[in-house]
């Protein structure tokens, strides 16, 4: 069905030290990536972080400045957009406003001379579930409407990548939610690799086989949402998926398989396996539903007080301070050990070792914290 | 004295200038269409005039002139050399504007401001001052003034408004959009044909109706450069001396009315595209 013209390649999509400056201004800087075929893989960052640069490189949208960018075997790095087996849905949509949605579908299979592109379009429009649509002007359609005649789109051409820019981020919450079921759904039916765009963490884990986290260009830590949020690498990645408890510490011993650290006379220990920086200087982590509100464990801090409370249904949210003033964020799950406790009560905290982890000391502590609804 | 426990009775005045108050903006829009429309009532209600020689003075009313709008020596050749004029202009004031707007508003390229700036001079520069100087310009050349002058002339200033018209347009295109297109598999020239030339095409129809209606309503380029070659306007001018015979009414009136059932009619058509 493809014309000649537009490459025709399979494998992995491979960008091979790639940077891109603005004049002075590095967007992506000496990025390499490997996105397996058919894999769903999010790159994930606040802002200005240089994800959608990438993004574009990959579309044929910007040049890179240094680097190569392959598909398969096929070098694509100066490739025309339109010479690319590789699709975007555009984060405003992008749909062609004088074309009814159908002709918007059937825009990419004309271009490349397919005559009978009928069933195509019908197929992707019932793909999308919006088969009764064809007819109308993209004006007259809801967001998520517009969104997923978007997917469609693109969807239709069967490309070897389809890339997702920020595709859900002019949708209301719910509606995200089910887009999000939605374009997986998709994507396991056709099997192309999908890179998604976002700074949206909580999309990101959910749909993404795979999350590179992005800052400042570069990437910080790319692996499973589970690798991420349960053994962060850095401090930004640690901040950035979901919260995180980080306390400044001192590496005293390594040895049988576990470190020992102390933070203002406290000692508390690490395995090995999950302490990632040869530096004595340490950032001691741990996420706060792993947090108990006992003084039982191997990691322990006595003498807490509670500063705040909040309810949130599934659980209690309590905000402790340490006894030389740093405060950590503590989730209580709602169930029969609750404590219910108020400001002002004397509280200890303890943990496992197994839960806690050991980044590099020489970091921001508080790097890529508050990021995620910047936009 | 007013007490301040009880509002005092309106009064007839007060009344009626809270009516006026109220009503400003619809007092003030009715005035100022009477003003801007009397002219055109005028020059309809005297088409129907049983003139004679002088349309000064009202004689009694008649359907002659709009029975026999060629009636008056010499109108309807003036006429048809101004529709041509016209045409001819506009198509090629549209198609160079056109192109000028895109590379105005669509590429970086040295001299780029010093174009626009020039492309405004046109507008700015007395309508006297272009018509004579074209008028030596041609003399120099040793060109005749006639129909073709009259139409390079015409293309020379409509050429700045399709300019101004058409980038803006442009100016107003989501980039993103013609990104799309070459996204999916249209090269430059496919996406100009199939989204940019679409998308612009309102902002070059408007720029063609006014390099028309600026064409057909030029006088005074158009008297400098016509040598013996008559045009509307001009025809209108040289008999005001003698008396503007109805027929210039009749025709005063009917293009006004065709401009008005062309805008009437787009209104409906964007109307029910929108509805549909």
């Amino acid at each position: 069905m493809a014309n000649s013209k537009v490459s025709q390649d399979t494998g992995d999509l491979v960008l091979n030290r790639v940077s891109k400056f603005y004049g002075d201004f590095c967007a992506v800087d000496d990025l390499s990536l490997t996105v397996p075929d058919g894999s769903f893989f999010a790159l994930l960052g606040p802002s200005g972080c240089g994800k959608t640069t990438t993004l574009r490189m990959i579309a044929g949208l910007e040049e890179p400045s240094q680097g190569t960018i392959q598909i398969g075997d096929n070098d694509i790095t100066t490739q025309k957009p339109y010479r690319r087996n590789v699709n975007t849905v555009f984060q405003n949509y992008a749909l062609f406003p004088h074309l009814t949605i159908f002709e918007n579908i059937a825009f990419g299979l004309r271009r490349r001379g397919i005559k009978d592109v009928k069933t195509e379009v019908e197929n992707a429009l019932n793909l999308v579930e919006l088969g009764h649509l064809a007819e109308r002007k993209p004006g007259q359609l809801s967001g998520g409407q517009q969104q997923r005649i978007a997917v469609a789109r693109a969807i239709v051409n069967r490309p070897e990548v389809l890339l997702l820019d920020e595709p859900l981020g002019a949708l209301d919450l719910k509606l995200r939610r089910q887009m999000q079921i939605e374009l997986k759904r998709i994507q396991m039916e056709v099997g192309i690799t999908f890179i998604h765009v976002t700074h949206d963490q909580e999309e990101a884990m959910t749909m993404a086989d795979t999350i590179a986290v992005m800052n400042q260009g570069k990437i910080e830590q790319m692996g499973s949402a589970t690798e991420l949020y349960e053994a962060p690498k850095t401090a930004f990645v640690a901040n950035f998926l979901g919260q995180c408890n980080l306390i400044k510490a001192k590496v005293q011993s390594r040895a049988g398989g576990k470190a020992v650290v102390t933070a203002k006379g406290h000692t508390f220990e690490v395995p090995l396996s999950r302490v990632s920086t040869d530096s004595d200087s340490v950032l001691l982590g741990v996420r706060p539903e792993k947090l108990r509100l006992d003084d039982r464990g191997v990691n322990s801090i006595k003498d807490c007080v509670v500063t705040d409370r909040s309810f949130v249904g599934t659980s209690t949210q309590y905000l402790v301070r340490t006894p030389w003033d740093l405060e950590l964020v503590v989730f209580e799950q709602n169930d029969e050990g609750l404590h219910d406790l108020h400001v002002g009560d004397k509280v200890s905290l303890e943990w496992d070792a197994e839960h806690t982890f050991a980044l590099d000391g020489a970091q921001d502590i508080n790097a890529g914290a508050d990021l995620e609804d910047e936009e | 004295m007013t007490t301040l426990s009880a509002p005092p009775m309106p009064t007839l005045g007060h009344r009626a200038s809270r009516w006026v108050s109220r009503n400003l903006i619809r007092i003030y829009a009715g005035l100022a269409f009477i003003y801007l429309f009397i002219p055109v009532a005028y020059t309809f209600a005297f088409s129907f005039n049983d003139a004679g020689k002088s349309n000064l003075v009202w004689q009694g009313f008649t359907l002659d002139n709009w029975k026999n709008p060629c009636g008056a020596p010499q109108v309807c050749h003036a006429v048809s050399n101004s529709i041509q004029i016209g045409v001819l202009s506009t198509l090629i004031a549209t198609v160079l504007g056109t192109m000028i707007a895109f590379a105005l508003g669509r590429h970086k390229f040295r001299g780029r401001t010093t174009t626009n700036l020039l492309i405004f001079l046109p507008m700015a520069t007395p309508e006297v001052v272009l018509g004579a100087s074209l008028l030596a310009m041609f003399l120099n050349l040793r060109v005749n003034p006639g129909f073709w002058t009259i139409v390079i002339s015409h293309v020379m200033f409509c050429i700045s408004f399709v300019v101004v018209t058409v980038k803006a347009r442009i100016a107003s295109l989501d980039p993103r959009l013609e990104q799309a297109a070459m996204d999916l598999y249209a090269n430059e020239r496919d996406t100009f044909r199939y989204v940019t030339l679409p998308l612009v095409m309102p902002g070059i129809a408007g720029a063609a109706l006014l390099a028309f209606s600026l064409s057909f309503d030029d006088f005074i380029i158009t008297n400098f450069n016509s040598g013996i070659e008559s045009t509307f306007p001009k025809f209108v001018y040289v008999s005001a001396a003698r008396g503007i015979p109805a027929q210039a009414n009749v025709i005063g009136s009917a293009m006004f009315f065709i401009a008005l059932f062309i805008v009437i009619i787009g209104q409906v058509v964007s109307r029910q595209r929108k509805k549909s």
